[in-house]
């Protein structure tokens, strides 16, 4: 635990010259936590740059680090907007696991594979919706709305698979969970494709403005003219089918739908991701390519715990401590110290 | 069922009058509060209890505790009410049990302890049925010594969830095994806490961190679930599991067995759903013999290597809800 502390210093003056936006938007604390991380993964294996081409895909650690965070990446997508409207989803790991398990059972039965991902999808949307439904139409407070589904869908879901471990050797399953495409393993292509698509439908359209307004305060937000009520069942709908999404991969991965296992936990790791990626609890401003970031620290941090060598004994004590590490580091008053410092190593000269 | 009684009951007597005081369990109801249904092996476990009750014309009354240890304080008190004649228990945890126990016993309800122990004084349950963790560990290291001869071999491993007795006494017995044998080394240990999707991310790692794996030489998984999910992680690296890299666990579920098949998995060691065979044998000699058995029935730690005949190995587990 002293080493992260250790390599704060030195990595914490580079960003010293944030002339231009790119470099400014660079400076920020996450992406500082995650080149620490990074680079003490690199202290203790030194190839864990180290990216080769093999069997027509890019083969390395920190190709791992991508694809291993891709399915808390795509829940913390989703999870941002339901945070940025002051609610929560406790549900999405009980999703994947759902969703993973019809598509499974549906391949094994004998139905087209298109025709299962849609399925789940689907699934994942329903789910979604009754979440949303909860939350706005009987008022239930988010993070109750959404515990319903967290404990009945784990049971749902071992209801579909019967307990089992479902294989399937369906080939179109397993590209969605280990196949590659351009170089990139089909998760890692996935979840940047839906953090594209979703900051640009949030960003260059209202809709993000609306979510946080919402988030901020829903009553202004009504009087204003927002049908909050649509906007809230809309972010949980989405939040379902990203679950849903993350429940195929993962299912894909291992070419099993495993109920009892598939996304257990992972709805708090996509919390921790969204708030890592500087959003808060509190609902209102938010940013879905940071939250992404948020992932990408996680999976680093537990890429580089297996990595390491420790005894398992140690992973949750380091986790935690890295994590407390960085929400210090990104809190608004080592934010002010941060900026203090910027403007007095920018005052002695500004150089790069 | 009076009539299935009386005709039990009559088959018991003409038991009586030939062979002196050996009978069977037929008619006998045996209550069985089981843990629930987290994992293969306990589906597997619950559907084997009943087979064997069936065969031995046991009415078996089946309580799923879902993982509560109230519901299974519950269900006991249930099956005393109900007078049965036998009560099978997997505990769910390890303490809590005194009270409960000591009502089976004032109702001279004898008790038997299924896969896992309990901290309680042991004249409360007739006898406990589990398997040797130590024992499974040590017998996939021998297998493991026995298979690499003299050469070097580094060994990476994948633990079960942490501080779970299986993943602590899996690995004694495994590091048991390799004592002495400095020719094996275990290189690398860590946890995927007894999942597929761990064990794959969790072997993806090893394998980079050691030259691609060119430097390992065999995985040893504390279940099976990790090695199929190591198995998969190491063909994703251009490698050959089985040859390569062996692949040693433990448990005998049915997927272990169809990577056997395929040549990708070298040995397991099996760990038995069938706690209740013994079980029931033990409830026979006691309610028709008055023979009080040992304290601890310890179930066989089998090895399967691809020599003993994966195929049916596979065949016959698939239809026991692993």
């Amino acid at each position: 635990m002293t080493r992260p502390t250790a390599e704060l210093r030195p990595s914490s003056s580079p960003p010293a010259a944030p002339a231009r936006p790119v470099l400014a938007f660079l400076a920020r604390p996450q992406f500082l936590a995650l080149g620490v991380v990074l680079l003490v993964n690199w202290l203790l294996f030194p190839g864990f740059f180290d990216i080769t081409w093999k069997d027509g895909r890019l083969f390395g650690s920190l190709i791992d680090v991508l694809n291993r965070g891709a399915p808390v990446a795509i829940l913390a997508i989703g999870m941002t907007a339901v945070i940025a409207t002051k609610g929560v989803d406790l549900s999405v790991g009980a999703v994947m696991a759902i969703a993973g398990a019809t598509a499974a059972v549906m391949v094994t039965s004998g139905q087209p594979a298109i025709l299962a991902v849609a399925v789940a999808l689907g699934v994942g949307l329903l789910c979604g919706l009754w979440n949303g439904l909860l939350v706005t139409a009987l008022e239930i407070q988010p993070i109750i709305a959404t515990l319903v589904l967290m404990v009945a869908g784990r049971g749902l879901a071992q209801l579909i698979t019967e307990g089992t471990i479902v294989t399937f050797t369906d080939p179109l399953l397993i590209f969605i969970g280990t196949g590659s495409a351009l170089g990139l393993p089909t998760p890692v292509l996935l979840a940047l494709g839906l953090m594209v698509l979703t900051t640009l439908i949030v960003r260059r359209s209202a809709l993000g403005l609306l979510i946080e307004a919402v988030g901020v305060n829903r009553s202004a937000a009504r009087f204003a003219g927002i049908s909050a009520g649509v906007l809230l069942v809309l972010v949980y709908t989405f939040a379902g089918f990203c679950a849903a999404l993350s429940g195929l991969i993962v299912a894909g991965d291992i070419r099993g739908a495993d109920a009892n296992n598939a996304g257990l936990w992972l709805e708090l790791d996509a919390i921790l991701a969204v708030v890592i990626g500087g959003t808060s609890l509190m609902g209102g401003r938010f940013s879905i390519p940071m939250s992404v970031v948020g992932a990408m620290i996680i999976q680093a941090m537990n890429t580089g715990i297996l990595i390491s060598g420790f005894s398992p004994e140690f992973n949750l004590v380091v986790k935690s401590g890295v994590i407390i590490l960085i929400l210090v580091l990104q809190s608004p008053m080592s934010a002010s110290l941060f900026q203090r410092r910027i403007r007095a190593v920018k005052s002695e000269g500004g150089q790069p | 069922m009076a009539i299935l009684k009386k005709l039990a009951l009559g088959a018991g007597l003409a038991a009586l009058l030939t062979t002196a005081a050996h009978a069977d369990l037929t008619g006998k109801v045996i209550g069985f509060s089981q843990i629930g249904s987290e994992s293969g092996w306990r589906a597997a476990e619950t559907s084997v209890t009943k087979s064997e009750a069936e065969k031995r014309g046991i009415d078996l009354k089946f309580a799923d505790a879902q993982q509560k240890q109230e519901n299974q304080i519950k269900a006991i008190r249930g099956f005393i009410a109900q007078g049965v004649d036998a009560i099978l228990v997997a505990p769910v945890v390890a303490t809590g049990w005194d009270e409960v126990l000591t009502e089976a016993k004032e109702a001279n309800i004898p008790v038997v302890l299924l896969d896992r122990g309990i901290e309680a004084s042991q004249d409360l349950y007739l006898t406990s049925v589990a398997s040797d963790q130590v024992k499974e560990g040590r017998v996939a290291g021998d297998w493991l010594v026995g298979t690499v001869a003299d050469k070097t071999c580094n060994v990476v491993e994948l633990q079960g969830t942490v501080g779970s007795s299986p993943a602590i006494n899996r690995k004694q017995g495994f590091e048991e095994a390799l004592a002495g044998h400095d020719n094996l080394k275990i290189i690398r240990s860590q946890t995927g806490d007894f999942t597929r999707s761990k064990g794959k991310e969790v072997m993806e790692g090893f394998l980079k961190a050691e030259d691609g794996g060119k430097n390992i030489c065999a995985v040893y998984a504390h279940n099976d679930d990790m090695a199929v999910g190591a198995i998969q992680a190491i063909k994703d690296a251009g490698l050959k599991p089985g040859s390569d890299i062996l692949v040693v666990s433990i448990d005998g579920v049915p997927d272990i067995f169809s990577a056997m098949v395929a040549g990708e998995a070298n040995a397991t060691v099996e760990l038995t759903p069938n706690m209740a065979g013994p079980a029931y044998d033990s409830l026979d000699a006691f309610l028709n013999g008055g023979t009080v058995p040992e304290k601890f029935i310890i179930t066989e730690s089998k090895l399967y290597t691809p020599a003993d005949d994966p195929q049916g190995e596979y065949d016959r587990r698939k239809g026991l809800g692993y």
